[in-house]
């Protein structure tokens, strides 16, 4: 059965839709707020933000995060910063550039409401995170400071050192932790939530994993939100961190929620490239160094020479050759792309060739060390932390590396699933990016679901139960829920097979690096779609995951969110499948220009897919529903950043 | 070219907080450009086909900034290299043949969970008594409307870069919790924004973080264990700005600075 | 306040320490709290290196022989007289100097107790210390020889009962019989380094302790510490050398 997937865009002119939105949704008076229970599962920028927000609003707010913190969230490593349409420079910015950065930025693939509503909600962001003591950099007469990111031709981006994400992190989290303080929101830290409570095509709750005691619990709420983070760690290697995991949007997936363009994922241009086989993960280079560092390989393949004695003629700085308008702030995809091709051509540097150099010798020469160090100073020596390198003397090498995903749950305008009272936010929903995200976009989006769009939004949902108590949790929905999460965990437990959960982590996630990764081939698609299940099948049969079911059990965590990530990935390789035209991060090698631009087929594709869960059988059984994307502000054209 | 180190690892083993702990021994060979906890992995990795439990330990994002990660290091808050949080420790620190004995946070205000796990929810609730700026969500006027001198936006960057791994509590030979709590006051206290709670907070955060923690004797060594090297000089505003909590009549003269 | 987290064992914050102590008298309340106690330390800590620094200036009047020494010893009764009767001013000071220790003696000892509770389980390897002193780890130890010292200071220069040859009112002799005899000199000297030792770290804690923190002089606190330390133990030890090498006689 197919979905009827209705955004509930507003009618009216684009910058009005918003306001208009916000007027004709029902409001709950302040007194009836505290009889409504809603649950937040994940404490990120989207999570905090939106608990802290609904809190102060006077609703009960439980918060459920599988860190012992709520302040350990993801969101917290995101290093540049963040957009706001503050026009704070005067050169030109305005909330529509915005808007249009990022459409244009996302490849035309994102909704021009909900694009719309971001641009306008940055500005109040910046307003609010100042408010609460957010340390952003400031110019020496007080006022704050702006720098340039990729994809952008003004400097709208505000940031606090490397650790903008951090920063308003904490912000969210001190908000949230005043509303504890004041009783609205309660606090379950190391739980991690295992499923959607669905009944009568409403999401009542969730049942959640304790971490510590390893006991399956239920909690019934009128209205659920994920604000679970992304799925970069399908592909094992990413820059997310080690928990990152797809669990709570796949099982939500599951119960009825469609999951939108899971192929949609964003490769970041300047990360370090690993350096073995036991590499956890990737760091990431914050894309803030674009704006000083030069990007260049050797002209030569059998280039040997060390950097320093290459001269500038046998240098190929291929960014700004390809696209000299942009040049070496290109965005992430392209960027990312161009240095896929050198490193493929043979011209990759390192000791494994699989990098390409970030140079700051001439802004160094220019500006001085010193100014060099006191805008990057903290990103400079993580990297010579990790690399042993000294990157002031030798050129940083990077290359691109899974970072950000631009897919997730199908939401409407409000926010909403495709299950009525499950709403989705931040990096958990699909719908502000399109095919790539913008630098400095994905901590404007978090704030703004969490801040501005859910507590209006969720109130307006909420309006129309005013009376009902939350469901039981002795309710059969919930009673099934719980047995089918304990049953999974048992299982897992009692296979007791021959290789390790990261060693199956490990192999999908080169599955999906080779063959869904920055280039995609119908072929290798296809390989993919065969031997993903084959994987998954192993998985089931060999894992082998020691300790009990019961108490704190690491492995068990991991297998648990690997199971998911099984299925995810069969989805996002069947989606990329589909996809039969290049756009954003999603670059299909059949579909490109005579340059090796990527090749939007604006005809066929100009839509959302948005997959049902149909079965085990994830490729057969997935059922694809569009979203038809209409343009009526922006003209859709070949994203050019020559 | 990473070269092959030869380790000893001794590791303490506990299965809860209730049971005895001790230390246990293994052998292992990992490449000198994997990190400490890369090298934790590859144990576990041995362990598991082996039929033992791993060892469990508290790490994220594996790039400095959550503050999960943890480890007492051969007698150091996240080992020896200064300003460096454990999952951004290099086994290149280390040399062939070395025995690294690897330890929990020991203080009773961080519990063990099991192993190297312990339970950091102390400073959750330090926060929570104090630690924002209440402003509800759409109250907030322009940003620009409060000018903040560079110097005190910089400082208060100084103090807000601390990530709340805990490595203070975990290397002060007291297991004080000053430089957390001073840190994440001074962020705010320093800001023009922070002003009119000013003293409510400090008086709030400090005698919270007293409920759980030990005494500030000045030794200087959270600031040495500190990943983000933030200074005992936090430690000092924060004991001034208490006396002052302490002195001033805030029903007559507000929040207002004293003497 | 109500319930603010879902309160699991190994999930909440544990009990240490118990809620603070309320009280109408904000001072009660200062107290209480450990870095009020600090507070209290530094402010005391203070008063007493006054009194060692005039006690240390006092006793170089030994070198200008019998008769001024005596008469300085007696100007100390005599102080402000005849404002106040005889004795009085002295003993107003001597009262403030065991108000001084007790406070600081007693906020130490609590403290110590707050911090032995804060670690029960010690580490079960060795630390591998970076910043701790000498002087910061063993505060506790030098204090105690000290007060220890204190007691046999007074009672052997005082009360007199630690020395034979104590006679009343003969200030330069009993202290020239006292430090002939090469233990009680050792005795003198070994504390006197204690007190050094004790003032180095206590020196620069005070700036911390009471919020003295100034980037501009933040490096010579370090120093005036130090320079403290040893211009008071230094010299305090040369009285017992001059008098064994018979320079004071």
């Amino acid at each position: 059965m197919a979905l009827t997937l209705d955004s509930k865009t507003p009618e009216g002119p684009l910058a009005d839709k918003w306001d208009k939105h916000k007027f004709d949704l029902k409001l709950v008076a302040p007194h009836n707020r505290r009889k409504f229970e809603v649950i937040v599962v994940g404490s990120g920028l989207a999570g905090a933000a939106a608990a802290a927000s609904l809190g102060e609003a006077g609703y009960n707010v439980s918060v459920f995060t599988y860190h012992d913190s709520p302040r350990r969230a993801h969101s917290i490593a995101a290093q540049g910063g963040i957009n706001g349409a503050k026009n704070y420079k005067n050169d030109g910015d305005s909330i529509q550039r915005l808007f249009y950065d990022t459409i244009k930025g996302g490849d035309y693939r994102s909704r021009e409401s909900n694009v719309y509503r971001l641009a306008q909600s940055s500005v109040n962001i910046i307003d609010q995170a100042t408010a609460q003591g957010v340390p952003f950099a400031r110019e020496y007469g007080g006022l704050l400071d702006n720098r340039s990111f990729g994809g952008a031709q003004v400097s709208r981006t505000f940031y606090a050192r490397g650790q903008t994400g951090q920063q308003l992190l904490l912000g969210a989290y001190q908000a949230l932790a005043r509303q504890i303080q004041l009783g609205t929101v309660t606090l379950y830290n190391r739980m991690d939530m295992q499923d959607v409570v669905v009944h009568d095509g409403r999401a009542v709750g969730i049942t959640a994993r304790d971490l510590l005691t390893g006991e399956i619990s239920a909690h019934s709420a009128h209205a659920v939100l994920l604000a679970t983070g992304g799925y970069g760690n399908v592909y094992f290697l990413s820059t997310n961190a080690k928990a990152c995991n797809v669990t709570a949007t796949w099982r939500a997936h599951k119960k009825g929620a469609a999951f939108a363009n899971p192929c949609f994922t964003q490769i970041h241009p300047t990360c370090i490239p690993p350096a073995d086989e036991f590499q956890s993960k990737l760091t990431l280079m914050s894309e803030s160094l674009r704006n000083d560092g030069r990007i260049w390989v050797p002209s030569a393949m059998e280039e040997t020479r060390a950097p320093g004695e290459i001269q500038d003629a046998d240098r190929d700085y291929f960014l700004e050759r390809k696209y000299p308008a942009f040049g070496n702030l290109v965005p992430r995809d392209v960027a990312s792309r161009n240095a896929k091709i050198v490193v493929d051509e043979g011209r990759g540097v390192g000791s494994l060739k699989n990098g390409v150099y970030l140079d700051f010798a001439d802004s160094i020469g220019r500006l001085g060390k010193e100014t060099i160090k006191a805008r990057y100073g903290n990103l400079f020596d993580m990297y010579e932390r990790i690399t042993g390198e000294d990157p002031y003397s030798v050129p940083m090498r990077i290359y691109p590396a899974t970072h950000y995903t631009m897919g997730g749950l199908w939401v409407d305008y409000n926010l909403q699933t495709t299950v009525p009272g499950l709403f989705a936010l931040g990096e958990a929903n699909f719908s502000d990016h399109g095919a790539n995200r913008l630098g400095a976009s994905a901590l404007m989006q978090g704030l703004a679901d969490g801040y501005f769009v859910a507590p209006s939004t969720v109130a307006g949902y909420l309006s129309g139960l005013l009376g009902d108590a939350p469901v039981e949790t002795s309710h059969e929905a919930f009673t099934s829920s719980l047995a089918s999460t304990q049953d999974m965990v048992d299982q897992l437990v009692a296979i007791k097979g021959t290789k390790t959960p990261d060693h199956y982590h490990r192999e999908l996630g080169k599955l999906v690096w080779d063959y869904c990764g920055m280039s995609r081939s119908k072929a290798g698609l296809e390989t993919a779609l065969s031997e993903i299940p084959a994987l998954r099948e192993e998985f089931w049969k060999e894992v082998k995951v020691l300790g009990s079911g019961n108490g704190f059990n690491q492995s068990l965590e991991k297998a648990l969110r690997i199971a998911d990530f099984m299925e995810m990935a069969e989805l996002k390789v069947s989606d990329a499948l589909h996809r039969e035209e290049s756009c954003g991060g999603h670059f299909r090698e059949e579909h490109q220009t005579p340059e090796g631009e990527a090749l939007r087929d604006d005809e066929d594709f100009a839509y959302v897919a948005a997959w049902e869960y149909g079965g085990p059988d994830i490729h057969k059984d997935s059922i694809l529903n569009k979203e038809p994307l209409i343009f009526d502000n922006v003209k859709l054209s070949q994203r050019s950043y020559k | 070219m990473s070269t092959t180190l030869n380790l000893k690892l001794k590791v303490w083993r506990q299965e809860s907080a209730d049971d005895v702990g001790a230390f246990e021994y293994y052998d292992v060979a990992v490449a000198d450009d994997a990190s400490f906890l890369e090298m934790l992995d590859y144990v576990n990795e041995g362990l598991i086909l082996d039929d033992r439990e791993p060892i469990a330990f508290d790490h994220d994002c594996r790039e400095g900034i959550c503050g999960s990660c943890s480890l007492m290091i051969d007698g150091q808050a996240h080992g020896p290299q200064k300003g460096t949080a454990t999952c951004q420790l290099f086994m290149r620190k280390f040399s062939d043949g070395d025995e690294i004995v690897v330890e929990p946070w020991r203080a009773a205000g961080f519990p063990l969970v099991k192993d190297l796990a312990v339970n950091r929810a102390a400073f959750d609730r330090i926060i929570e008594a104090g630690g924002y700026i209440s402003v509800n969500t759409g109250a907030a006027p322009d940003a620009n409307i409060t000018l903040v001198p560079k110097e005190a936006a910089d400082a208060a960057m100084d103090a807000a870069a601390c990530i709340g791994c805990g490595a203070c509590v975990a290397a002060c030979p007291n297991s004080a919790g000053n430089l957390f709590t001073a840190a994440k006051l001074q962020h705010l206290n320093l800001l023009p924004q922070g002003q009119p709670e000013r003293l409510a907070r400090t008086e709030a955060m400090v005698e919270k973080m007293e409920e759980f923690f030990g005494s500030c004797t000045n030794h200087g060594e959270c600031q040495e264990a500190c990943p983000k090297e933030i200074s005992v000089d936090f430690i000092a505003m924060m004991n001034r700005d208490y006396l002052k909590a302490k002195l001033a009549n805030r029903k007559r003269s507000g929040q207002k600075k004293f003497g | 306040m109500t319930q603010a987290t879902e309160s699991r064992p190994g999930a909440d914050a544990p009990e240490v320490n118990g809620p603070p102590k309320q009280s109408r008298f904000w001072i009660v309340e200062f107290y209480s709290s450990a870095i009020g106690k600090k507070w209290v330390m530094a402010l005391t800590g203070i008063g007493l290196m006054g009194f060692v620094l005039v006690h240390m200036v006092g006793n170089l009047k030994m070198f200008l022989g019998r008769t001024e020494f005596d008469h300085y010893a007696e100007s100390l009764r005599t102080l402000l007289y005849p404002i106040f009767p005889h004795g009085v001013v002295l003993w107003i000071f001597r009262i403030g100097l065991i108000v001084m220790f007790g406070f600081h003696i007693h906020s130490a000892y609590t403290l110590t107790r707050m911090n032995h509770r804060a670690r029960p389980i010690k580490y079960q390897s060795p630390r591998d210390y970076v910043a701790v002193t000498f002087a910061s780890r063993t505060m506790r130890w030098t204090g105690i020889i000290i007060g220890l010292y204190l007691i046999f200071h007074l009672a052997d220069l005082t009360w007199g009962f630690a020395n034979p040859d104590f006679v009343r009112g003969a200030a330069y002799d009993n202290l020239v019989a006292s430090f002939e005899r090469w233990p009680i000199a050792i005795i003198y000297i070994l504390a006197n380094i204690a007190l050094g030792i004790h003032l180095f770290h206590g020196g620069w804690s005070i700036f911390q302790s009471t919020g003295m923190n100034n980037p501009r002089y933040n490096s010579a606190r370090r120093g005036f510490a130090a320079g403290f330390a040893i211009l008071v133990a230094g010299i305090n030890c040369l009285f017992p050398i001059a008098v064994l090498a018979g320079v004071v006689h």
